[in-house]
């Protein structure tokens, strides 16, 4: 999807909702204090936490553009997994008590919504070509770690894909690298699940079109307890359960980069 | 059913074609096949007496990294043989981390304290990830042994707790030699013997077998019926074998993949530019790639989606 040239000065982008409804009420209620010019979901609406019916009309009231994630990909075709990509068979267990979950949680409406989702998104803003995407812009379910993506390959995806920002999410783990000729390579963070770091809270980004693009991370404070409740409720796993309320990752850990995981505690 | 002595070559009129899609990573067989060990199921049969490959000199390697920031690769990984038998082996991992990941598979009987130590600061030193990949073939000397060599497993284990001590988590590599109902028995062995060495949080990655090289010897090579045809490949995502995303270097000229270095055939050129072609599935270790994805990468690469 091409939204052309654009007036945009700044924008809100975030990744990964993860079904994590009160995140996202947290997010569009600090959204309507900064007053953006658009927002910007970069995929990976289900999975994770409770309810995932209760993310699509708070994504409609406030005028989310979404681009769909491997996970979206995946609901809306009813597929068997969420094409997550994990090797470990500890991580593919979680994922897919969390993938059967979210599939049979979601409605045939969110379904249909979440298969018709653009794949990227590309804009013009202030004479800078901006790419949304959510792991990629090659790949849907690619992850690209801060430690192993070297500038050379970032340089050849912007080469490639006639870009000067890159924003993407899918790791779950927030970062960005300026690189010659003011390129930008951005993972906006995600808001449905702490980020690894012992910390309760989630993230979001904003994006300035300056002369310099400036990309700036903000914590999200949103009700955890609440959402570790209802996930209990919901009989999810404890592992999941406890990322919510401590901050540190119990699943899905294999695919990190060495360093990634030694920062955190498991 | 006997096992089969010879292996099968598929005529390149009936072998499906792998596309290279991108060149996403380089490996770099610095160790040549000169090995400390001689392991009864080392699918090239390194050892200390096999020069069919040498040592890559750290100018080599460099040209090719050079080659390698122009393709716009992703990842390096380093292997032989036993790279740290090559004396330029911390160059060549100062040379790359200035460029980008990095990953060594060894076995982990050269790793002291103090190139432990010295690896630690290199990574530290670089923005990017340094990843230690150990071979054990068992959680015990009397697993490990056998297959490995009188006294490898002690020794091995100290270069896992000497990475540790330094602060990384080596990735400890394992070929599946055992049935699958013994699947979780042998990796809570693992985990138990690498706690009671410090290591509480271990990265366990389980290969399976490649019937090639003294494997072939020590269980069995591949049966005729193991190969890879065109109508396997119907619906299947090519972006799941290493072949199509990657290719490796050695002193002798680039090839196909680490496993097939020895086949004439997988040699595709002296320059990276000139390996960029696809390759055709003829050979029978290619059914194990088919089965189990990119067996040789840290992780899977991403699927289709």
């Amino acid at each position: 999807m091409n939204l052309g040239t654009t007036d945009f000065r700044r924008i809100v982008a975030f990744g990964g909702v993860y079904n994590n409804y009160l995140a996202l009420t947290a997010l569009l209620r600090e959204v309507s204090r900064l007053q953006p010019d658009a927002i910007f979901c970069l995929g990976d609406l289900g999975a994770f936490g409770p309810h995932p019916n209760r993310v699509y009309p708070l994504l409609i009231e406030g005028r989310v553009q979404v681009v769909q994630g491997n996970y979206d990909n995946s609901i809306g075709h009813d597929l068997q997994d969420c094409q997550c990509g994990y090797t470990d068979p500890r991580d593919n267990y979680f994922a897919q008590i969390s993938y059967d979950y979210t599939l049979a949680h979601t409605s045939p409406e969110f379904k249909a919504y979440q298969r018709g989702l653009p794949p990227f998104i590309r804009f013009t803003a202030l004479g800078c070509r901006v790419l949304l995407c959510h792991g990629s812009p090659r790949k849907t379910n690619e992850f690209l770690w801060e430690t192993a993506t070297p500038d050379h390959f970032l340089e050849k995806l912007f080469h490639d894909y006639a870009a000067d920002v890159i924003l993407a999410t899918h790791t779950g783990i927030k970062w960005q690298r300026r690189l010659a000729g003011n390129k930008l390579f951005a993972n906006v963070g995600v808001i449905g699940r702490p980020e690894n770091d012992g910390h309760t809270n989630v993230w979001y980004s904003t994006v300035e079109f300056t002369p310099a693009v400036k990309v700036e991370y903000h914590p999200l404070a949103y009700d955890h307890l609440r959402l570790a409740r209802e996930m209990a409720e919901e009989k999810l796993p404890q592992e999941f359960i406890d990322t919510v309320l401590t901050g540190w990752w119990t699943t899905c850990l294999e695919i990190l980069p060495g360093k990634e995981r030694s920062r955190g505690k498991f | 059913m006997p096992a089969a002595k010879v292996e099968f070559v598929q005529p390149l009129s009936a072998a499906p074609r792998v596309p290279l899609h991108q060149l996403d990573a380089l490996w770099l067989q610095v160790g040549g096949t000169i090995c400390n060990l001689w392991c009864t199921h080392c699918f090239i049969s390194c050892s200390p007496k096999n020069h069919s490959f040498g040592f890559m000199s750290r100018r080599q390697v460099r040209e090719y990294l050079a080659e390698s920031v122009r393709l716009g690769v992703k990842e390096y990984y380093f292997t032989g043989g036993e790279p740290f038998m090559n004396r330029e082996m911390l160059g060549i991992l100062s040379d790359t981390l200035a460029l980008g990941p990095a990953s060594v598979l060894s076995n982990g009987l050269l790793l002291s304290p103090q190139t432990a130590r010295a690896l630690q600061q290199m990574a530290a030193d670089s923005p990017y990830t340094l990843e230690l990949r150990l071979s054990l073939d068992g959680f015990s000397a009397a697993t490990n042994d056998p297959i490995r060599g009188s006294g490898t497993f002690r020794r091995a284990l100290q270069g896992v707790a000497n990475l540790v001590q330094a602060g990384f988590l080596p990735i400890i590599t394992c070929m599946q030699s055992w049935p699958e109902h013994e699947h979780d028995q042998v990796l809570a062995g693992f985990r138990e013997a690498l706690a009671a060495l410090g290591y509480t949080r271990p990265r366990l990655k389980i290969l399976p077998q490649l019937r090639l090289g003294r494997e072939a010897e020590r269980e069995r090579g591949y049966l005729p019926v193991e190969r890879v045809t065109p109508e396997m490949m119907e619906g299947y995502d090519t972006g799941l074998l290493l072949c199509s995303s990657s290719r490796i270097a050695t002193d002798r000229g680039v090839f196909v993949c680490p496993i097939l270095i020895e086949k004439p055939d997988a040699k595709l050129g002296d320059s990276l530019a000139e390996a960029l072609r696809p390759f055709p599935m003829r050979h029978q270790a290619c059914y194990t790639c088919y089965l189990s994805g990119a067996i040789c990468s840290n992780y899977a690469p991403a699927r289709d989606a």
